[in-house]
């Protein structure tokens, strides 16, 4: 059972979140002019990095806040988290 | 029987009692203190059963855990299969058989309780022999919260099977001082019975403690038999000490064949003599000891046979002293014997050759190979493990953060190395968290440790017995011998993964714990390969075998899911409701009367609904409420539809997409104030529509000033629904007029009851007048009771979630997750009329414009209405359509889609159904097929509403 | 006609919750009004409208004038009164933190509160709580959001001894946090008494 830290509340259990897929996939400003390929890179493209991946999580059963983390998609690792007004940290 | 293989003395058992228990049948008796195989020893029986697969006899081969011989099924005092005669206390009323391998499961529920607890320290230490127990101490002392687990049933570890001194004194004393040292400290949690089974993450341990199984039939029922804790540690010092490895030779396996150290624990923890004659077989210096006691308390030693060419100087002066005869540079090459070995055969051993041999009568052979460092937990929390080629067995080959490993673990073997190191690795841990470790920790002084002959690594005896392997048993519980590792890696196998899912070696119960060194080291000299380049298999959780009861905890019964109910349960339960699930809630489906199966119960409460007025209990609709300056243009950006337009006192029906433009949820939303809306979610969508609005809210619009609020439980909801709902609310709430002009189709308007507030809204989920009454679930029993006064006049009935589906069926209102799939756009709903054409954009909008959302084939929601007029299509049914000759095209016959609702209609005086067909609004009046238990029922394709399309009923 | 009556979800659980030992008792706790505060960000004009300081230490609650102040949140509170009706609670709430850009919604039906006090209290609640409850760590002001057996909830310390909690659980789950507590709460009980 993995500790997962919440920005807000601190280390929890890893069953009190929620993963959110990828971060900084921003919602394009404006949907109606990007082409069909866009859009649809938008909707269903995601990366599938092995190693250091900047992804979402929401601590649903606490503060039910959403925040950023940098986390080892080989070992589980977190990294880091930061809030999500932070910009993505550069990893090396 | 009587216990003739018991020493005159010694042991921790209870002399002055005695304990009655049955084996196979037949009655024993041993004492307080024994596990079922020392009792059965003492009454000198070896054999526990027969192989899986050749029907060998096996017997006790070792004294604890790592036994791959003693399977026992446990009949009395409730059945269990697959425990370890070995690891099973002796309790009053015992009754158990031997296993050849598989067991049986109870055929009767198991009626102990189990639960799990969570507990957190700063040092967890596993395992309370001398490192152990050196550790907790050093720890507990700096003030540290301590946890300290140990499997066996007291503490002391090796400690319990030897004649180690301390301080001068029996080392068992200093055992006895330091659990007392420990229970005075208030922050130490110390269990026996409690095998850590599994390493995690973040200092997460699972461990098993088996808290009233030694009791039997005197376990108190209120107690949980066994408990899992689930420990959580700043750091964690693994001190688990180490197995004997055998050696591999001919008809190893036969009863009376043990591990060394097995037969010395057998003596001095139990007070057993495991045989009268022994030849004793090494390749170290630790099972002189175990010759060397067994002769003191009695036991004839026939002879050590030592593998190396010179054998132990010191140790065979020691044996000669004795009058045992030590043979170096010898080994053993096989057995005689059936259901007990009776001779060791002999022969000298150089160089790896093996020469002309002699047999040598015994009825106990004991065995050592060396020693496995128990390096589970270390492994399992991904630590590297090295090879050493001295010992002849893997230590933990890295540093990791929060775990360390000690002891015999460590490969450190001496008793005043085990103090001293479980006090290094406690005070390293504690540093590295900062608490300070000075303080008192003085450790008792052992002796001396004398420098051991170096111990020669053998896996193997060349088999001269013609057999080729094949009676040489490297996993006795798989009956895998050296022939089946040399078969799998002449078909190429060189990955140890692999061959142990060729041979099974380590697959059964034991898991490998004496087999799994053995076959890297045999797998590495059949590959001509270092020991190091085989490695060895992963080790896996649980150490040991876990019950699943044990696992599942007191989540069983009505503990399993929670049962989420409203405030109306009770009273719904009284009015003998039949219940079903809606994810975690219990909604009463319908309210059967005497005689009334469901079929009846639904038309009866359909056509009070439809016909004058039925009640339902609508309260676990998700109920969020949305505040701010900005609500209004986060709904506008969620909903297909308008809201910001919505006026403050009105309702709007909404429709929410995922960016894919597929329907997610659907529901009425309230404007409560220009800045204050009421969103009602699907039962089901609660939790999920309300992070997806947060999820919006906070990831991609943290400018906008809003907040939502979950209230689902802050309000009942009743639908009161019929033409005499307007009579029902006017008589229960007269200061509101409930005219169609005041009070006009989704709009609603705030009154109270007795001083208590309550919103009215006109929402109809029916198609019929309606009226939905909104109040705090702390009155909800009582206007419930009042609205049924009420309507009684009127034949008020209440009815369930199945009389709902039918009566929002019949107007084909879709509900999402049962009509929808996540892969149906609100156009295929034909809910054009639901998307608004102003806003520039909202979720979902830029996918509607992708090709394949434009598609007319895609599946739309159509009615359809079996031609019979008697046919309940199954929901799931496929739609096909025949040929213009009325037969089925060739197989794979096309699938037009599929029934998704489906039900009887007390309006209609027939069936009817909703379905996702292909095209399917180009079809309307079409025939095509549902295939109903291999008949093809036609159907006709309708439009999706079926009763009242010109929606002429909602005003009364 | 008489006047309204008020029910609570854990009625039936009343006689159940009478059979404990002093060791884990359970009992309820009325009813009182709660109201869900959102707010940016905390000032002394809070404290100005609201009458308390809402803590913006993570994980921790404050008595108020007649209840709590909860911490749920960077921007969220859970606040109670025994003194308001719910209505009143919001309407004044509401009318402090409105002009601050904060939000406040009635939640008084939302939640149930259980009191739990006792020697052993502790031990009843890690049979389910991942949270460490050492009273060292989680003494009197700690508070947590987390999960309870499988149930969401609002657990808040209020002594440092470990021996008296408040447990607030949705109301739809009350009944199957009643049953585990007193599920939980077998061992304590001597058969014989």
């Amino acid at each position: 059972m993995q500790l997962i830290e919440c920005p807000w509340c601190g280390p929890r259990e890893e069953v009190e979140f929620h993963y959110g897929g990828q971060a900084h996939v921003p919602y394009p400003d404006n949907p109606a002019e990007v082409s069909d390929e866009e859009w649809a890179h938008y909707v269903f493209f995601r990366d599938n990095t092995k190693g250091r991946f900047a992804e979402r999580w929401n601590h649903t059963a606490g503060c039910r806040r959403w925040f950023n983390a940098i986390r080892d998609t080989a070992t589980y690792r977190f990294e880091r988290v930061y809030r999500l007004d932070g910009p993505k940290p550069v990893t090396p | 029987m009587t216990s003739t293989f018991r020493a005159t003395d010694g042991g921790r058992i209870d002399r002055s009692a005695t304990v009655d228990f049955t084996f196979d049948g037949q009655v024993y008796t041993g004492h307080p203190g024994d596990t079922l195989a020392s009792a059965l020893l003492a009454a000198g029986r070896h054999q526990i059963a027969t192989s899986i697969k050749l029907g060998r006899p096996r017997g006790i081969a070792a004294a604890w855990a790592e036994d791959p011989g003693g399977l026992v099924q446990i009949e009395e005092p409730f059945p269990e299969p697959m425990l370890l005669a070995t690891t099973v206390e002796l309790h009053e009323g015992l009754a158990a058989h031997g296993l050849p391998g598989q067991g049986r499961l109870a055929e009767v529920p198991d009626s102990a309780r189990y639960d799990a607890v969570h507990h957190h320290v700063d040092v967890l230490v596993v395992g309370a022999g001398p490192a152990g127990l050196a550790a907790a101490l050093t720890a507990a002392r700096a003030g540290a919260r301590v946890a300290l687990v140990d499997e066996q049933s007291e503490a002391g570890g090796s400690l319990l099977g030897g004649t180690d001194r301390l301080d001068d004194a029996p080392a068992l004393e200093w055992v006895t001082a330091a659990v007392a040292e420990l229970a005075g400290h208030p922050d130490v949690l110390h269990l026996q019975r409690t095998t850590a089974f599994g390493s995690y993450d973040d200092g997460f341990v699972l461990a098993l403690e088996r808290r009233t199984d030694h009791l039997g039939t005197a376990a108190p029922k209120h107690i949980s038999r066994q408990r899992v804790w689930r420990l959580r540690a700043r750091s964690i010092v693994v001190a688990t000490g180490a197995h004997e490895r055998p050696v591999v030779f001919a008809d190893n396996d036969r009863p009376g064949i043990m591990l060394a150290g097995a037969a010395r624990t057998f003596l001095h923890h139990y007070g057993v003599l495991p045989g009268r004659e022994a030849v004793v077989f090494t390749t170290n210096d630790s099972a002189y000891d175990a010759a060397l006691d067994l002769h003191r308390a009695g036991v004839r030693v026939q002879a050590v046979v030592d593998a190396r060419p010179e054998g132990s100087p010191r140790r065979r002066e020691e044996c000669e002293r004795a009058g045992i005869r030590v043979l170096p540079g010898a080994v053993v090459t096989g057995t005689r014997g059936v259901e007990r070995v009776t001779h060791a055969l002999v022969a000298p051993f150089a160089d790896g050759d093996v020469g002309a041999g002699s047999a040598i009568a015994c009825d106990l052979l004991l065995v050592s190979g060396g020693w496995n460092p128990a390096v589970h937990l270390f492994s399992q929390a991904r630590g590297r493990l090295r090879y050493d080629e001295a010992l002849g067995a893997f230590l933990p080959g890295e540093e990791l953060d929060g775990l360390s490993v000690t002891g015999a673990a460590a490969g450190v073997f001496d008793l005043a190395g085990c103090l001293a190191d479980g006090r290094r690795v406690a005070r390293a841990a504690l540093t590295a968290q900062t608490i300070d470790p000075a303080g008192v920790d003085r450790l008792p002084t052992a002796p001396e440790p004398v420098v051991p002959t170096a111990p020669l690594v053998l896996w193997r005896v060349p088999d001269t017995s013609g057999a080729e392997g094949s009676t040489s048993f490297v996993d006795l519980q798989r009956d895998a011998t050296v022939a089946d590792i040399a078969r799998a890696v002449g078909a190429g196998l060189r990955s140890i993964e692999h061959i142990k899912r060729y041979t099974t070696i380590g697959t059964a119960h034991d898991q490998g714990k004496t087999s799994g060194v053995l076959t890297s080291g045999i797998t590495a000299e059949l590959l001509g390969i270092p020991v190091q380049a085989t490695g060895t298999t992963t080790f896996r959780p649980p150490y040991t075998p876990v019950a699943f009861a044990a696992l599942a905890g007191r989540d069983r019964g009505r503990l399993f899911d929670p049962e989420r109910v409203t405030s109306l349960h009770d009273w719904h339960v009284a009015a003998g409701a039949v219940f079903e699930d809606v994810g975690q809630w219990k909604r009463p489906r319908y309210y059967p009367r005497p005689g009334e199966d469901m079929e009846a119960a639904v038309l009866r409460e359909c056509a009070a609904a439809r016909t004058g007025v039925g009640i339902l209990d609508g309260s676990t609709l998700g109920k969020i409420d949305v505040q701010g300056p900005d609500a209004a243009v986060l709904l506008d950006r969620l909903y297909t539809n308008m809201m910001s337009s919505l006026k403050v006192g009105s309702v709007r029906y909404g429709v929410m997409c995922g960016v894919d433009g597929m329907v997610i949820d659907d529901g009425t939303v309230l404007r409560l104030a220009e800045d204050r809306f009421l969103v009602l979610t699907t039962t089901g969508g609660a939790a999920k529509i309300l992070d997806w609005m947060e999820e919006w809210a906070q990831t991609e619009w943290p400018d906008l000033r809003v907040h939502c609020t979950s209230v689902t439980e802050q309000w009942n909801t009743f639908p009161v629904v019929g033409p005499r709902s307007r009579d029902v609310i006017g008589a229960v709430f007269p200061q509101v007029d409930v005219s169609n002009e005041a009070f006009p189709f989704m709009a609603w308007r705030d009154t109270t009851l007795d001083g208590v507030p309550v919103r009215l809204a006109r929402i109809s989920f029916s198609g019929e007048l309606a009226f939905e009454v909104y109040v705090s679930p702390w009155y909800g029993v009582a206007v419930w009771q009042r609205l049924l006064e009420a309507g009684h006049r009127y034949g008020i009935t209440p009815y369930g979630t199945e009389t709902m589906h039918v009566l929002r069926a019949e107007k084909g209102y879709p509900i999402i997750g049962q009509d929808t799939d996540g892969t149906v756009t609100p156009q295929d709903l034909g809910m054009e009329w639901a998307i608004s054409k102003k806003k520039a954009d909202f979720v979902g909008k830029r996918s509607f414009a992708r090709r394949a959302n434009q598609d007319p084939l895609r599946k739309q929601l159509v009615g359809l209405l079996p031609v019979d007029r008697r046919t309940v299509l199954p929901e799931g049914s496929q739609i096909v359509e025949l040929h213009a000759d009325g037969q089925l095209p060739p197989p794979p016959v096309p699938m037009l889609g599929h029934v998704t609702s489906s039900y009887r209609s007390a309006e209609l005086a027939r069936p009817f159904a909703l379905a996702l067909v292909k095209g399917g609004r180009s079809r309307i009046g079409d025939t095509v097929h549902v295939p109903v238990n291999g008949t093809l029922v036609p159907v006709e394709v309708t439009g999706s509403v079926l009763v009242d399309p010109e929606g002429a009923r909602r005003d009364g | 006609m008489a006047e309204l009556l008020r029910t609570h979800p854990l009625e039936a659980w009343h006689v159940a919750f009478e059979r404990l030992p002093d060791t884990a008792r359970i009992a309820v706790e009325p009813f009182v009004a709660m109201v869900d505060v959102r707010l940016g960000a905390v000032g002394p004009e809070v404290r100005a409208g609201l009458g308390v300081d809402l803590p913006t230490i993570a994980n921790t609650w404050v008595p108020a004038d007649a209840g709590r102040a909860t911490w749920l949140g960077p921007d969220e509170w859970l606040l109670s009164s025994t003194a308001e009706t719910p209505e009143e609670f919001e309407s004044r709430v509401r009318a402090a933190v409105l002009p601050l850009g904060g939000s406040a919604t009635d939640v008084s039906a939302q939640r149930i509160g259980l009191r739990l006090t006792g020697a052993r209290v502790r031990d009843v609640l890690t049979k389910g709580c991942s949270i460490d409850l050492h009273p060292r760590v989680f003494g009197r002001g700690s508070s947590v959001q987390t999960m309870l057996g499988q149930a969401g909830v609002v657990l808040l310390a209020l002594s440092d001894a470990g021996d008296d909690y408040v447990v607030l659980v949705r109301s739809s789950f009350a009944g199957y946090l009643a049953d585990w507590l007193l599920d939980a709460a077998l061992e304590f009980i001597t058969p014989d008494s």
